[in-house]
């Protein structure tokens, strides 16, 4: 019965690599078409509603919407562990070409804090579809009007501001801005979401929040929350509206900091050439659209694609500047 | 349309609202906004409404604030009463969702002030309420209840620490590093544990020959319902208030059901086929859902799994949700709101006149019923995380389900502290960070100090009570012995 099974199972398999394999090397007309046959695995590594849910969905929708994928995308909520049921989950899909995911910067808090056997090295990156901006926002009933008044007072009173921000990843932005500053430290209070983040800070159960601008953006308009910097090298020029006003760390405390969070896609572990080129080109056809764009200006998202060798020295850059903070700050998990 | 695929998602348990939703709303985006909401909140009308279902007829709770609308409903479904305990869980949902979105439609910026104002501490006294309004619901043994609570509370704790992200209970594997999900232990405590009971009390589901199913039961269970209009008023309330936050629907029917049981004419009724048991979770689940909506729209931030994936739909239809949607989008506001309330008009009365056919369910004789449940409760299990891992938690649950069932344990209070407990956990703790370890915090906010007051002169009641009667008998008040069995 066993060896039925195995037998029938394996014969399968031939089958499905023949068939792979004469789809591949068929000389059509444009050569390296590959396109999914069965429906693709969407990974989230979160809860349904949290950013990267949010985000993920959105990106289907405008597949489903411009009908860009021959299959559909069905978005599969892993969101145990802090992302590591995820990261291994898809870490085992072994050169399965219908399963992609979508990461923030847990990718790299997650297996440095919880000390899984994972690594991003593992995975096959295929694009990047918008880096995030990190901001200081303070209440705006509160009476600091620029960062270096705010800080100062922190400074003055160590452990008597909360930061609040999600889980372990902002706890990572918190630190780097403590040392990045100098003499001051935080309390920081971690939540379960970025929007819960922010409505804390509305009510003033939190005195600062180091939000995306997507999180705060609507509170900010209706005169709640009040942005006093940006934590990268450059403002937000790129987008209309008020973002550009907002100073960047260095400009309002002399402090240089860059630390953006990442909206990347990635495959299976050991995907093939060609089918990374369908979700590479999949991925820039939706970041195209009218929709995504709009997306992008509203919630001031930096958005470039890159893809490539391009694509992995950024995640390396990014991989380093993790291991330093959270090793500096006694975040990682020994082994 | 979209009420009858939100019923039938709603009957099957675990694919629930969320995914039910997810599903249709790809089918939304060539629709305008404003039709295409009210599209999707049909759905999730539907959806309330099918929860009940499934409580009623095997006690399988199809969404977790269900959970209550079992203790009563299953009951009287069993007593050959299906078709009244149906038609009430019905009515209590439409009555509580419309007295919600009534106090909506009037008070909605109003409302959204009031939801920024609770921090952590508030939560925590919420929960606390919650824990103290359901104490003492396991029946008469105050220990079986506490110990079925605690483990709850271990259950609860298993996964991801929030506040240092460090992995608890997990025995280094990584199966457990992810929880346990809540519906998943509910499918098997509830709906696997009865049939394993069922079963050995020799293939018999009592009161199955009786079931009846006229539709002018529904117009006899009304004339009785009219009786109850405090319960109805005071779910509907709880539900409301509850709902702003994050599990505050299920939150919100222990908390009605713990209350309609204290203030009921005759407690003993209840968890035996008792009415206001079904009215209390009932309209105030629907009330909370309902109220859940409001955050998402005012603050950006879903109250429900459901309002989450609605909130990823707003996002395509280019729509920012927050503070401004009302001012700068009043007719897709008020379009969504109309459309609560036909939508939950022509609801009820599609699945009302459903109720004899649901009822009728119940005439299949055990032997055919039994497999097909436990295929309802595979999926069920499988469905939130596609994980084959809940199958096998689903039926360990069912398992314990069946031993603390024969043991006369009640399990109320697991299922509540496996809900709550997490969510109070993180709520304390984020508290304590705030305040740096000083419990103060609870009681020097004033809206946190009124409701843990309110918490603690409840949990302190019975106790007060159980005191005086043992005087007033001459009796001196040793320790409370356990009842036998």
């Amino acid at each position: 019965m066993v060896s039925d099974v195995s037998k029938h199972v394996s014969r399968t398999t031939v089958v499905i690599i023949a068939l792979v394999l004469s789809i591949v090397a068929a000389p059509s007309r444009d050569a390296a078409a590959w396109e999914p046959r069965n429906p693709v695995e969407f990974v989230v590594p979160a809860g349904t509603g949290g950013g990267s849910d949010v985000l993920a969905r959105f990106l289907v929708s405008i597949i489903d919407k411009h009908k860009l994928s021959p299959k559909p995308l069905v978005v599969v909520n892993k969101p145990g562990g802090g992302g590591a049921e995820a990261l291994l989950y898809t870490k085992e899909k072994k050169e399965d070409p219908h399963t992609i995911m979508i990461t923030p910067n847990l990718l790299f808090v997650t297996p440095l804090h919880t000390g899984i056997p994972f690594s991003w090295k593992d995975l096959t990156p295929i694009s990047l579809l918008a880096e995030d901006l990190f901001i200081l926002w303070v209440n705006a009933e509160s009476p600091y009007m620029t960062a270096k008044q705010y800080l100062d007072a922190v400074k003055a009173k160590p452990l008597g501001f909360k930061m609040g921000g999600t889980a372990q990843e902002d706890q990572v932005v918190t630190h780097l801005l403590e040392s990045a500053v100098g003499g001051l430290q935080f309390n920081y209070v971690p939540f379960k979401g970025g929007g819960e983040v922010c409505v804390n800070l509305v009510g003033k159960h939190v005195d600062s929040t180091v939000n995306n601008p997507s999180e705060c953006v609507s509170h900010w308009k209706a005169g709640k929350v009040r942005p006093l910097a940006v934590l990268d090298r450059e403002r937000a020029t790129w987008v209309e509206g008020q973002w550009k006003d907002i100073p960047t760390t260095k400009e309002a405390l002399g402090a240089d900091i860059q630390y953006l969070m990442l909206r990347a896609i990635f495959g299976a572990p050991g995907m093939k050439k060609d089918v990374v080129e369908f979700y590479t080109g999949l991925m820039k056809k939706v970041h195209a659209t009218p929709e995504f764009q709009k997306y992008l200006a509203d919630n001031a998202l930096k958005g470039s694609f890159v893809t490539g060798a391009e694509f992995v020295s950024k995640l390396d850059a990014a991989d380093k500047q993790h291991v330093e903070v959270m090793t500096k700050h006694g975040m990682v998990k020994k082994k | 349309m979209g009420i009858v695929f939100g019923t039938v998602i709603g009957v099957l348990p675990g694919l629930g609202g969320p995914n039910g939703v997810a599903l249709l709303l790809p089918i939304t985006f060539s629709m305008e906004p404003t039709s295409a909401i009210i599209f999707v909140s049909c759905i999730y009308w539907g959806a309330l409404f099918g929860g009940a279902i499934t409580s009623i007829l095997f006690n399988i709770p199809g969404e977790s604030w269900s959970v209550a609308t079992t203790f009563d409903g299953h009951p009287m479904a069993r007593d050959g009463e299906a078709g009244k305990a149906l038609t009430t869980a019905f009515t209590s949902s439409f009555v509580g969702a419309l007295m919600a979105v009534a106090m909506i439609t009037f008070f909605a910026s109003f409302l959204a002030d009031v939801a920024t104002k609770f921090g952590p501490p508030e939560i925590f006294a919420i929960q606390l309420l919650t824990f103290a309004s359901i104490i003492g619901l396991g029946g008469s043994n105050a220990f079986k209840s506490l110990a079925s609570a605690l483990i709850g509370f271990g259950l609860a704790a298993v996964g991801i620490d929030i506040v240092t992200g460090e992995f608890r209970l997990t025995f280094g594997t990584l199966e457990l590093a992810r929880g346990f999900n809540f519906i998943v232990a509910v499918i098997g405590l509830f709906g696997i544990g009865d049939i394993l009971v069922s079963v050995e009390e020799g293939l018999r589901f009592i009161g199955v020959a009786r079931a009846r199913v006229r539709l002018r039961e529904v117009f006899s269970t009304w004339r009785e319902l009219l009786g109850h209009w405090r319960v109805f008023l005071f779910g509907s309330f709880v539900g409301f208030w509850m709902g702003f936050k994050p599990g505050g629907a299920t939150a919100a029917s222990f908390m009605a059901y713990g209350f309609a049981r204290r203030f009921s004419k005759n407690p003993e009724r209840m968890g035996k086929g008792a009415i206001e048991g079904i009215i209390a979770p009932e309209s105030a689940a629907h009330s909370a859902g309902v109220s859940a909506l409001l955050p998402m729209l005012v603050l950006g931030i879903p109250g429900s799994a459901t309002a989450a994936v609605i909130l990823g739909g707003l996002l395509i239809w280019g729509l920012q949700p927050g503070p401004l949607l009302f001012t700068e989008k009043p007719e897709f506001v008020w379009g969504l709101i109309a459309s609560m309330y036909s939508g939950n008009v022509i609801g009820v009365v599609i699945v009302l006149t459903c109720v004899p056919l649901f009822a009728a369910i119940l005439r299949i004789p055990f032997a055919i019923l039994t497999p097909l449940i436990v295929v309802i409760c595979i999926i069920g299990a499988y469905a939130p995380s596609s994980s084959m891992v809940d199958v096998w938690y689903m039926l360990g649950f069912g398992f314990v389900g069946y031993i603390f069932k024969r043991l006369d344990y009640p399990l109320a209070p697991m299922v509540l502290a496996l809900v709550l407990g997490d969510m109070a956990e993180t709520a304390l703790r984020q508290s304590l960070i705030m305040s740096r370890g000083s419990v103060a915090i609870f009681f020097d906010r004033p809206i946190s100090g009124t409701i843990m007051v309110a918490a603690i002169a409840l949990f302190l009641l019975p106790a007060i009570g159980m005191i005086r009667r043992r005087i007033g008998r001459g009796s001196p008040a040793g320790p409370a012995i356990p009842r036998g069995d």
